[in-house]
């Protein structure tokens, strides 16, 4: 709406309100109406120069309260405006998975696949990492950032090992993710590698102003990347600096984007929100390891079904000695620790 | 437990296994059984592995060994298989100790009982019988496939090397970026 369409009609009642106000502020106040539904020409209070100044504003204003109402009550039954993808039914997840891929394919030049899989009935997913075996060479790290479609600049890793000295246990206060020798493992240390840990009490969902995070039934904590407003309060909130921030949209060289992608998981997504590891949840909820399990060299990294008895998961947790980060904190973390020899 | 009920459906498949699953070294789909095959008689014995990590060009051994007589001297090989350094007990074992002198192209157990190249998990598991547990039950090694159906093993022999088992140290991939801001001490406190 420019300003020269309403000029000559002068029919809108917030424009009487403020007669001696320049134009260019009518036109400012007028256009803001479409806001709650009201264009100028239906305001229907025809101003009177006859009219005493005070009545024509208290009219408006009822009238104006009125279309609001309307407008807000408009809105919040039919269910207009954007969702969080967690609220969104099948067909409307369908139609904006659909808005994203051709998104992506026009971003990027490539078909990009967005799955909407959802968790699958009786599966609780958990993850268990030896701590006897990993080597801290780092190959999950790098797999998870090509799996997961990482920023490469600024460099956003979802994935860190930490070293620590045998003589002094596990002791985050000890440890250091910036080691780098010529050759692992290095005489006298061992390796913890810390991502997510899927908790059960997660605080960082807890604390989130806008609903971005939660748990899904599978026990995944996923972000909606389009509904986070990166505050960074599960950041602050995480005991285990799993959440990473990424300063800028993701830079991924070309011909390195994963297109096999999910909603809640390693879409693209735009700068400036919070992202962390989701178990590969494009991959998991198809049958498959994640990724940082398939390439660990040693096979340290255990993932499977916590409900299903057979599953190495159960057997880890029934025959080996098992643990936890921080137990202390009450998070339940569904991200074991165990040593398998 | 999980590998049981897989075996069930391995060992029926067992004559297969060799070139459905090395594919890309991930097996996705486990065919279904064959309704004639008659019931798998040792299901525990066997698991569905990729082929042994021979050499090139090295088996069946039998294409040298068949003519050759058997010396069961321990001694210092020369003249071929030079390059295998034993650090594995060396003090007590010695090729034969694994090897077969009578079927070249196969292993044989302490009790003599023989065992082929693709189930040489049972010749490890007989020291090793933690690590065996562990294995079958997916916890010791690398697993591919899917976790909630059909999953491919390795032999101990893919990771290890049978002759010199410890694994050697690896280069590591970058140490992470640190988090820089102006005015910042780096690791030795400079600015």
């Amino acid at each position: 709406m420019s300003p020269d369409t309403n000029e000559p009609r002068d029919c809108c009642a917030v424009r009487t309100m403020e007669a001696g106000s320049p134009p260019s502020a009518c036109a400012g106040a007028a256009a803001s109406n479409w806001r709650v539904g009201a264009a100028p020409s239906e305001c229907g209070v025809e101003a009177r120069p006859s009219d005493p100044p005070d009545r024509v504003s208290r009219v408006s204003r009822r009238r104006f309260a009125s279309i609001a109402a309307g407008a807000a009550a408009g809105f919040l039954l039919t269910g207009c405006g954007p969702r969080r993808l967690k609220e969104m039914d099948r067909d409307r997840l369908r139609q904006a998975i659909g808005e994203m891929e051709r998104k992506y394919a026009a971003q990027y030049g490539t078909a990009v696949s967005v799955s909407d899989a959802q968790a699958i009935p009786g599966v609780e997913f958990a993850y268990a990492l030896d701590i006897s075996r990993c080597i801290g060479c780092r190959r999950c790290v790098y797999g998870c950032v090509e799996e997961n479609n990482q920023s490469r600049d600024p460099q956003v890793h979802w994935i860190r090992v930490l070293e620590m000295e045998k003589d002094k246990g596990v002791d985050l206060s000890e440890a250091d993710p910036y080691y780098e020798p010529k050759a692992v493992p290095e005489e006298g240390h061992f390796y913890v590698p810390v991502q997510c840990q899927q908790c059960r009490n997660a605080p960082c969902t807890k604390v989130c102003p806008t609903g971005a995070t939660w748990t899904e039934p599978d026990g995944i904590v996923v972000i909606d990347y389009d509904w986070c407003v990166g505050c960074r309060y599960c950041m602050a909130a995480c005991p285990y600096g799993a959440r990473h921030f990424n300063w800028g949209a993701p830079t991924i060289p070309e011909g390195q984007l994963n297109t096999d992608t999910h909603y809640l998981g390693n879409r693209p997504r735009p700068g400036g929100v919070v992202e962390k590891c989701t178990f590969c949840i494009q991959r998991t909820r198809a049958g498959r390891y994640p990724a940082c399990v398939e390439v660990c060299p040693v096979g340290a990294r255990k993932f499977g079904n916590l409900l299903d008895p057979g599953s190495e998961i159960r057997y880890i947790m029934e025959h080996k000695r098992v643990l936890v980060l921080k137990e202390e904190l009450n998070t339940v973390p569904k991200f074991f620790y165990f040593y398998a020899t | 437990m999980m590998w049981r009920r897989a075996a069930w459906q391995t060992g029926v498949l067992c004559s297969m296994v060799g070139a459905a699953i090395i594919a890309g070294g991930v097996g996705s789909q486990s065919p279904a059984p064959s309704p004639q095959a008659p019931p798998a008689a040792p299901a525990e014995e066997h698991v569905e592995v990729p082929p042994p990590p021979f050499t090139d060009g090295i088996f069946p051994c039998s294409s040298c060994h068949a003519g050759m007589p058997v010396n069961r001297a321990r001694r210092e090989l020369t003249d071929f298989h030079a390059d295998i350094v034993l650090t594995h007990d060396e003090e007590h074992r010695w090729c034969l100790d694994c090897h077969d002198a009578e079927n070249r192209d196969q292993l044989h157990l302490a009790s003599g009982a023989p065992v082929p190249f693709d189930e040489s998990y049972m010749l490890c598991g007989q020291c090793h019988g933690e690590k065996l547990r562990d294995w079958r039950a997916g916890v010791h090694g690398r697993r591919a496939g899917q976790w909630n159906g059909h999953k491919t093993y390795l032999l101990c022999a893919h990771c290890h090397n049978p002759h010199e088992p410890r694994f050697k140290p690896v280069e590591p991939m970058p140490a992470p970026a640190r988090p820089s801001r102006p005015g910042a001490h780096d690791a030795e406190g400079r600015r």
